[in-house]
């Protein structure tokens, strides 16, 4: 690393070696920090996407018979049979109402719980707290709390808000339900996580100056925290776009939650149908893309730069 | 529930002259509300599992008749559950140091310099993380059992590893970009190794980011369902498949308390692991020890 310090110090000469002029541009030894997490990328990520890429192109006999289109026949089936090209919108509206609750909801709390007060470590372990419970307990739990004799219901009726049990599970309440359960702590988690990195002195130099607390959260915590915000919703939609095990669990899995997932795991794992199943898995993905790179494409207009956290 | 409501009580007595609160009370009202309801769902849940998973049978009444343990012992014979968890804990552990020793070099050039073709790089460590897994997964997964992968443990890793990497890079990098890169230079000026900075350096104030991503990623791991479910067997299923597969067995699931104690085994794993994590690391100061407010 002394060495490669020194060719930055001696950069600016023209009649320096090509090693120099490469340091000068960034491309020095230490890049070969990245080469396990490139290799490791490049093996299994990129190869078995482009595997499943070229897979998609290369339909049944029965597809191509049905739908046509030659290589693109799967693609053709997947636009034009509605069975599969309505679980778009299922998905869709699964996930994004989900994730925006998850974000807007974590951030009042994360902002409440970054105060002192008694009980504040035992709050916010209780709010981490259903990451250990998984998808699955979850399911289980919400289909005995929540089902038709469960105890919410009991007490719901109990207090006579409601005559009749609500539905709660096997439909779109249940899967978004346990969508919240399982979303909400990380994003409070990744939420505080970022609001921790902002220096409170910016917030206790704004309350000098005289300004309220929604103005001091208007234009200072939002303005640096919208980069970290933009990461949190992306991640609880993704977490929410692809749901699979509860969309089947608690859900309603031939109806308003036959989500994407579930489509492609049908063919891949029930019908063995891999070149329709690699198809649904890449519009699955470009799918949740294009959400993405709105978000992303919204993110790079916000303050970049340092929050002033630790150095 | 008590810390609950008293919290708002004590924290505006606490207020100095002049000073007012971040959230005003209404909207801290509804968000002590919101946190309730969160809350009293999540007991809820919890509690009518653990209840179920010791109740002989439990139809219409608030608690179940007959009490019995006996479903703990079923489940653990049934599903060779020493077996399942010995699996899930390898597969957790070896996840989490690679993806830890590949990720954090990798996170702290990404963080530090620039180089042609930086984007691209930050884009395809990305894409593991945002995609959804099952695109990935079920390619991964046709490849994993062409290779004559299928169905074994080192399957399930490797799978494992593809989203998990990425998100320590992802975790890690706002981490790193909050120390000083001044402290490195005048480590560098001093003639430090880049092995010396990172040891002597980086590391202990990359600790509290190392741990965060790491119990990010154990978590991930823990209760990484679609991956797993692609390309495991009977012998390298985690817990959480297997009990979706007790779950969703052809020719009718298994009974509904053998499967809630399986929940409550899984669960009872999550919160050991979680608990000795939250030991070395506070939950919410996870990105960086900021001075607390001298305010609060």
């Amino acid at each position: 690393m002394t060495a490669v310090t020194m060719t930055r110090a001696g950069a600016e000469r023209s009649s320096a070696s090509l090693k120099h002029r490469l340091a000068e541009r960034g491309i020095d030894s230490s890049l070969l920090l990245l080469l396990p997490a490139l290799l490791f990328s490049l093996v299994l990520f990129v190869y078995p996407f482009a595997y499943g890429l070229g897979l998609s192109f290369q339909p049944s006999g029965a597809i191509q018979q049905e739908f046509g289109g030659g290589f693109f026949a799967n693609y053709v089936a997947f636009f034009k049979d509605p069975f599969i090209f309505d679980s778009v919108w299922l998905t869709l509206r699964l996930a994004l109402p989900t994730a925006l609750i998850n974000v807007v909801g974590a951030v009042p709390v994360a902002l409440v719980l970054r105060r002192k007060f008694r009980g504040k470590r035992l709050l916010s372990s209780i709010l981490v707290l259903p990451i250990t419970l998984g998808t699955v307990l979850t399911a289980q739990g919400l289909l005995i709390f929540a089902g038709r004799q469960g105890w919410l219901n009991r007490a719901l009726m109990g207090i006579g808000l409601i005559d009749q049990p609500i539905q709660f599970v096997n439909n779109y309440l249940g899967v978004m339900l346990s969508l919240i359960i399982s979303g909400f702590p990380f994003a409070f988690l990744l939420v505080s996580s970022y609001l921790s990195g902002i220096d409170p002195s910016l917030d206790a130099a704004g309350r000098t100056l005289g300004a309220g607390w929604w103005n001091r959260f208007r234009r200072i915590t939002l303005p640096l925290l919208a980069p970290g915000l933009a990461t949190t919703f992306i991640l609880t939609f993704v977490l929410a776009f692809s749901v699979f095990p509860s969309a089947r669990l608690v859900g309603n899995p031939n109806g308003s939650t036959r989500v994407l997932a579930l489509m492609a795991y049908r063919s891949f794992g029930e019908q063995n149908d891999y070149t329709m199943a690699s198809t649904i898995a890449v519009m699955m993905g470009a799918c949740e893309l294009v959400f993405i790179a709105l978000v992303l494409a919204w993110r790079s207009s916000f303050y970049k730069g340092s929050t002033g956290g630790k150095g | 529930m008590a810390t609950t409501v008293a919290a708002p009580r004590r924290r505006k007595q606490n207020l100095v002259p002049g000073d007012k609160a971040i959230v005003a009370s209404p909207s801290a009202w509804f968000v002590w509300f919101g946190m309730a309801a969160f809350l009293i769902l999540l007991i809820g849940i919890l509690s009518t599992v653990v209840v179920d998973s010791f109740g002989r049978q439990w139809f219409a009444n608030w608690l179940p008749q007959e009490w019995t343990a006996s479903w703990y012992g079923q489940g653990w014979e049934r599903f060779d559950l020493g077996h399942v968890i010995t699996v899930t804990v390898l597969v957790a552990v070896v996840v989490v140091v690679v993806s830890v020793l590949i990720g954090t070099p990798a996170a702290y050039l990404l963080a530090r310099k620039n180089f042609p073709g930086k984007k691209a790089i930050n884009l395809l460590f990305l894409l593991p993380v945002i995609i959804p897994p099952i695109t990935f997964g079920i390619p991964l997964a046709t490849l994993m059992y062409s290779w004559g992968l299928g169905r074994t443990v080192l399957a399930v890793i490797l799978v494992n590893l593809v989203p998990s990497v990425p998100f320590v890079i992802l975790t890690m990098t706002p981490f790193i970009e909050q120390i000083n890169p001044a402290i490195e230079s005048a480590a560098k000026m001093c003639g430090a190794s880049i092995l010396k900075v990172f040891t002597k350096v980086l590391a202990p104030l990359l600790v509290p980011g190392i741990l965060a991503a790491a119990i990010l990623v154990l978590v991930r791991t823990v209760g990484m369902f679609e991956l797993t479910f692609l390309v495991s067997g009977p012998q390298s299923d985690t817990l959480v498949v297997s009990i979706y597969r007790a779950m969703t067995s052809a020719g009718g699931s298994e009974a509904r308390q053998l499967v809630s104690a399986m929940a409550v085994l899984y669960t009872g794993t999550m919160l050991v692991i979680l608990i000795a994590a939250l030991r070395f690391v506070n939950p919410t100061q996870l990105v960086a020890r900021v001075r607390d407010n001298p305010d609060d």
